[in-house]
């Protein structure tokens, strides 16, 4: 038996401690002992992009991080963005292009879409396309989600 | 949870890490590749090292010829400009189509390197670009050059006390020119081929290489007068990958101006 190892960092703003097995993704942290099942699993191996979430700062992929190594980080899931500009602009845009089906790639999506608008203010459908790369989406394909995007970069 | 059981470690100094190398502990520098191993129990370490808090591990420096990365840097903080560039581009151009955003925001240059795996860019564009990697163990710090490092398929110089610190790396000079090709069968994924080539008229360079073999990367130390088909059916025997390799190193000496 391996031994537990406390941790200590904040969750969408709030400080949390916990006593956790090393081997514990920071996806399953947030799911299971957070109770915020916004972050989706899809892949577990990094590919996919539905567990999304951002570290410090900048999206991570929360299925290979591993909760023990986010010690003194700062991790916002898709529930801290309720009040943030860009994600209230996204979502709007999101819904207007269909730019979603099922909902599953859906918080990973809007990550990366709100990584993209605050990051490459100009960028075109191609470079929207190439950073979209890591988010995988088999409802609606992309277009929805590309015009959604680019209706954001383009509104004042 | 996926992987098999571990402990894990967080170093704050390179001396604490290097007393936790033993009875095959992993490093974890990003763990952008080691998470999915470990996800996927291809790698069943009884101990992880995360060495990202060692400050030593995250810092760079600069002199007139070189530029020092610290092996934690980040392919986001290449991407970005975040840390000096001694390559003119190459290097940022190569960390920006390294996988996803996201993946770019926890990897790093010396995890990647030392991981090894063929078709990742940095064994290839380092080999490339030359310089040394500075490795420490308990016996103190030792350098290696940059094209001997990898010396085959997810096997590197690196012995099992050892810890990658840093990465040394030549600086360019303003009239090199450099070109990067890869074949990827979708946006960011591993490449199937990779080719690169430096031409450094002031420094006398005029190198090629080419990665993603099933092997360490394959370096030209003069490509002037290279015939890439010849070179790729040297290192491939499977008609398509010679055929990817040969494009891919045909395309990038023609961006070095080298063909």
């Amino acid at each position: 038996m391996t031994r537990t190892r406390r941790v200590a960092f904040t969750v969408n703003g709030r400080p949390v401690q916990a006593e956790l097995e090393p081997r514990t993704s920071l996806a399953d942290f947030v799911r299971e002992s957070e109770r915020l099942t916004g972050t989706n699993l899809g892949c577990e191996h990094g590919v996919c992009g539905a567990c999304t979430l951002e570290i410090d700062g900048a999206p991570a992929r929360s299925c290979i991080t591993l909760a023990a190594a986010c010690e003194g980080a700062h991790v916002r899931t898709i529930e801290a963005f309720d009040d943030d500009p860009v994600m209230e602009k996204l979502r709007e845009a999101f819904s207007a292009e269909h730019a979603l089906q099922c909902g599953y790639c859906t918080p990973g999506m809007l990550m990366t879409a709100r990584d993209i608008v605050l990051r490459l203010p100009g960028a075109d459908e191609a470079r929207i396309r190439l950073e979209l790369s890591g988010n995988l989406c088999r409802c609606t394909g992309y277009m929805g989600i590309v015009r959604a995007i680019q209706r954001v970069l383009k509104a004042p | 949870m996926k992987p098999a059981r571990f402990e894990y470690e967080r170093p704050q100094d390179v001396p604490a890490a290097l007393s936790l190398l033993k009875n095959e502990a992993r490093i974890l520098a990003g763990g952008q590749s080691l998470g999915p191993m470990l996800n996927l129990r291809i790698v069943q370490p009884p101990l992880v090292v995360d060495v990202r808090s060692i400050p030593e591990l995250r810092g760079f420096s600069e002199d007139p010829e070189t530029v020092t990365l610290g092996a934690c840097t980040t392919h986001a903080a290449i991407e970005d400009g975040r840390v000096p560039d001694p390559s003119r581009g190459l290097m940022r151009h190569v960390a920006s189509n390294i996988a996803y955003r996201a993946v770019r925001n926890r990897g790093t240059i010396g995890g990647s390197l030392a991981h090894a795996d063929p078709a990742a860019d940095w064994p290839s564009a380092l080999a490339l670009l030359g310089g040394v990697a500075i490795i420490q163990n308990p016996e103190g710090k030792r350098e290696i050059a940059l094209e001997r490092f990898v010396t085959g398929l997810f096997s590197t110089a690196l012995a099992d006390d050892d810890l990658l610190v840093a990465l040394r790396l030549n600086k360019l000079s303003e009239k090199a020119r450099w070109g990067y090709w890869k074949f990827c069968r979708k946006a960011g994924e591993f490449p199937q081929a990779i080719a690169g080539a430096l031409h450094d008229p002031e420094r006398g360079v005029t190198r090629a290489v080419i990665g993603a073999l099933r092997g360490a990367p394959h370096v030209i130390a003069d490509a002037r007068h290279c015939d890439p088909a010849a070179e790729a059916a040297r290192l491939c025997a499977d008609p398509y990958e010679r055929q990817l390799h040969a494009v891919a190193l045909r395309r990038a000496l023609a961006q070095a101006h080298l063909a």
